[in-house]
């Protein structure tokens, strides 16, 4: 029995590579395991070679694994590209219609089974899929009455008959497999999972429906890879509570739509990727001297320019930071997993109206849209706060009949009405102004406003700005990352401890303003510092120095070409820092 | 009831004396009053440029955006709270240079906005450049042997977009400009209103007597039907854009608000914005 296996399933992109793995997932998540996976797909609909790697675990994981235990090859493309992760032993199962074989000298077993063909003996070959994960289910001795539920789910509305085809195609490919290997595999049956009901979603699902639970009732975005998940959840359940959404004709109007509708009171979002966030940098610096809230998702994906659009990098960070002319206060938040993603999702609204600034929710690639297992949401934990915005106030009339929208107080945050509301008018403009939003150009007023925007922030209230895992008053080494390194950071930190190697570990939830405070202690009392991300500058690095100094114990370890890093990857360069 | 004394404020606009944007301001102000607006139930979204600073010049609320993006703003300020009357304005570069990708898709969308642009022909604030309005051969500091590009049909191409109100007007002519924008600011639907608001600085050519001479009232074509797209289209084609009045209005298309699946007919803005637990359960459900 083992506790956890990696499971990957390649072929042809279009041919329902994502449903089987879907389909896999699904079940084994009812049975109560772990799940994470990790898809790899390119810029295209139809064709190129895609895959789907599922780790399944007794316990949380939210990393992917170096190696593979079990491959299913639906062309001999996935065997040639994939085979290398196989451990000793795995096993491969290929499609017998394309004849598959493996490399000489890899030490996996093969088996070949007809998906294709049992498939079409039932009806349709689009039932391959099903055979396939039947002889899986054989692998690792599952019966394939486990997979009823979900393929009712999917299959019901088709009708008993489909389902009951689709049925008969996984215990055919299992009853096949287990004739031609005689019997489940030795080393291949998970151990008991604990049966509890977990949800299983993209961190992209997560921080949907965050904005939904936190009062979001209005949205405006345009498609892009990989954000366009957040912009379709919410198209299909802001209806429900009266709201909308605006597919946009650019990422322009997306973000100047949502900054009219934040201004009017409503509670909107919009996301993107890179290139979107680069066409939105002006007007997020209109939201910033508007003091208008905002929020704006930059799910990060391999750039410049067009780069790597399905792949994963984390290198908008200085952009999402500094981005815009100008100064403005700005907060950049960064969930580690799809339950952050989603109280941050809520808590992002919540400071972009309580301190009247944009708020940019980051997240990358392979956290908006990898899928992971989610322990139930907090209902309690939903809080809504508009900050000095109240809708049913009374106020009174002002002298010359214009509200001071952006009255000098002490904390910089202002009172604050929307359109509609008796004796609230009061001028709006990216133009410096005064307290009434009159544009002035005076000294004394320019430094009078612009040190009242950015004092906001001096106090802004932020639970938890680091995750910590911190046993060591001193560490030999301390691991610093964001967004979706968390995982695989935390499934190297034992095996550096199995080494002796004293380790500590500080993941960013906050990075803007960077939260010194707490950070500092944790540099200073480490040896080595090492800085995990997906870029080639070592942007957090920099931050890091930057906010710390502390520059001679600080390295970086550094990975760009597209992929999740593996933790023999971060291993190993650990090794070589201490 | 308030009147139009009620939407002026204290504020002396930064336009050079005899600017056409002076009566532009008047008559929405006027038209305001006209409607029954009371000064809080008016945004008026701006722009930027000369013309852009009329939000500060209207006794209402006000928002002065970003170069080219006053329809997005506009757009979504009415998404928010459908009761409020939003009427954005700016200038032709604003609208059809730099925002013209958003003043297409704002045509087509039909969000009840009044959207009046100022039309003079010319860049003012940057002190005189060539702009999409320019007619081919017009001298400017950026273009100072004539311009070679064809100046935008922009009635015209308001109509092939899928207008459902589009009208020309004059800024010496308070009173028609402010019946027009009277019936803009009426229509269920994204009305578009073109002002030619000459620009007595920087524009020598296209002056008042200018367009006293070149401009054909829709008064005085006999028959004319401004719920006629052809007709509309044509007339436009035969005076080359330079007719006034309302060309083309349809009154029969739902404005988006009435078309989009399940938004409430109660203003977003005043949504109470608490989920129940049940529901919340529900949603997570889903995932599981």
């Amino acid at each position: 029995m083992v506790d956890q296996l990696s499971w990957k399933v390649g072929g042809q992109q279009g041919e329902g590579i994502d449903s089987t793995g879907e389909i896999f997932a699904m079940a084994l998540n009812r049975l109560g395991y772990y799940l994470y996976s990790y898809r790899h797909f390119s810029s295209r609909i139809k064709g190129g070679h895609t895959n789907n790697k599922i780790r399944v675990s007794t316990k949380q994981t939210r990393s992917i694994s170096d190696d593979l235990d079990i491959l299913i090859a639906f062309d001999q493309e996935t065997i040639d590209v994939n085979v290398h992760e196989m451990r000793d032993g795995g096993v491969v199962i290929g499609d017998a219609k394309f004849n598959p074989v493996v490399p000489e000298g890899s030490n996996v077993r093969l088996f070949s089974v007809p998906f294709t063909e049992i498939a079409n003996e039932l009806g349709t070959s689009l039932m391959k899929n099903m055979v396939a994960i039947g002889a899986t289910s054989a692998v690792l001795d599952l019966p394939a009455e486990s997979y009823i539920e979900v393929v009712e789910e999917i299959f019901s509305r088709k009708g008993a008959k489909v389902v009951e085809k689709n049925m008969d195609a996984i215990r055919k490919g299992a009853e096949f497999f287990n004739e031609a290997a005689g019997g489940p595999i030795e080393g291949f049956q998970l151990e008991k999972a604990d049966g509890k009901k977990r949800m299983f979603m993209i961190g992209n699902d997560a921080i949907a429906l965050g904005f939904v639970a936190g009062g979001v009732r209005f949205m405006a975005a345009y498609p892009i890879t990989p954000a366009s998940e957040i912009m379709e959840y919410l198209i299909k359940k802001l209806p429900q509570f009266g709201g909308t959404v605006i597919q946009t004709e650019d990422e322009i109007a997306a973000c100047t739509m949502a900054i009219g509708a934040n201004y009017a009171g409503v509670r909107t979002v919009t996301s993107s990727a890179g290139p979107g966030l680069s066409l939105m940098m002006e007007s997020i610096g209109l939201a910033g001297m508007t003091e208008t809230p905002l929020v704006v998702v930059d799910t990060q994906r391999g750039g410049p320019s067009t780069g790597l659009p399905t792949k994963q990098e984390q290198s908008d960070l200085m952009a999402m930071i500094y981005g815009t002319h100008g100064e403005i206060p700005k907060v950049v938040m960064a969930p580690s997993t799809a339950e952050e993603a989603f109280y941050d999702a809520v808590e992002a609204l919540n400071i972009a109206e309580e301190y009247q600034c944009p708020v940019i929710l980051l997240t990358d690639l392979q956290l908006s849209l990898g899928k992971q297992s989610v322990e139930p949401l907090d209902f309690s934990k939903v809080e809504i706060r508009r900050g000095t915005l109240d809708l049913n106030a009374e106020i009174p009339e002002e002298e010359g009949g214009y509200y001071k929208r952006y009255e000098l107080t002490e904390s910089g945050i202002s009172p604050r009405v929307i359109p509609g509301m008796k004796n609230g008018i009061h001028h709006v403009t990216g133009v410096e102004h005064d307290e009434t939003g009159k544009p002035s150009e005076v000294a004394g007023n320019r430094l009078k406003q612009m040190d009242k925007r950015l004092r906001k922030l001096k106090n802004l209230k932020f639970n938890t700005p680091v995750v910590k895992y911190t046993p060591n008053e001193e560490a030999d080494l301390l691991l610093v990352g964001f967004n979706s390194t968390r995982g695989v950071i935390e499934e190297v930190i034992p095996r550096l401890e199995a080494e002796g190697i004293k380790v500590n570990h500080a993941h960013l939830r906050l990075i803007h303003p960077f939260p010194i405070e707490e950070m500092k202690p944790l540099i200073d009392s480490a040896k080595r510092v090492a800085v995990i991300e997906n870029n080639a500058t070592g942007q957090l690095a920099n931050i890091l120095k930057m906010n710390l100094g502390s520059h001679q114990k600080i390295e970086s370890i550094l990975k760009y070409d597209g992929n999740p890093f593996l933790p023999s990857e971060i291993f190993n360069k650990c090794k070589e820092l201490v | 009831m308030a009147t139009f004394k009620d939407f002026r404020n204290s504020v002396k606009p930064n336009w050079c004396p005899g600017c056409g944007d002076f009566s532009v301001q008047a008559s929405i102000q006027r038209a305001a009053a006209n409607v029954g607006l009371e000064p809080n139930d008016l945004a008026v979204i701006s722009g930027i440029g000369c013309s852009g600073r009329i939000s500060g010049y209207i006794k209402s609320y006000g928002f002065h955006g970003i170069h080219g993006r006053v329809l997005p703003i506009a757009q979504g300020v009415k998404m928010a709270n459908r009761d409020l009357t939003v009427i954005a304005s700016g200038g032709d570069g604003d609208g059809f240079a730099i925002g013209m990708g958003h003043t297409v898709h704002a045509i087509r969308r039909n969000i009840d906005v009044t959207y009046i642009v100022m039309d003079n022909q010319i860049y003012g604030l940057t002190k005189g450049q060539t702009s999409p309005r320019s007619a081919e051969g017009f001298k400017t500091k950026s273009t100072p042997e004539g311009s070679v590009e064809s100046a935008i049909g922009i009635m015209e191409l308001a109509l092939t977009a899928g207008a459902t109100f589009v009208a020309q007007s004059f800024s010496s002519d308070l009173k028609e400009l402010t019946a027009i924008i009277q019936k803009g600011i009426e229509h269920k639907g994204f009305s578009l209103i073109n002002v030619f608001s000459p620009c007595v600085t920087y524009n020598k050519v296209n002056t008042y007597d200018w367009f006293k001479e070149h401009l054909t009232s829709l008064d005085t074509i006999e028959g004319y039907d401004s719920s006629n797209r052809m007709m509309a289209m044509q007339t436009l084609m035969e005076h080359d854009g330079l007719v006034k009045g309302i060309i083309y209005q349809n009154k029969e298309k739902p404005s988006y608000q009435d078309l989009a699946h399940g938004y409430s007919k109660e203003a977003l803005s005043k949504a109470d914005l608490k989920m129940d637990e049940e529901k919340f359960n529900g949603l997570l459900a889903e995932f599981m």
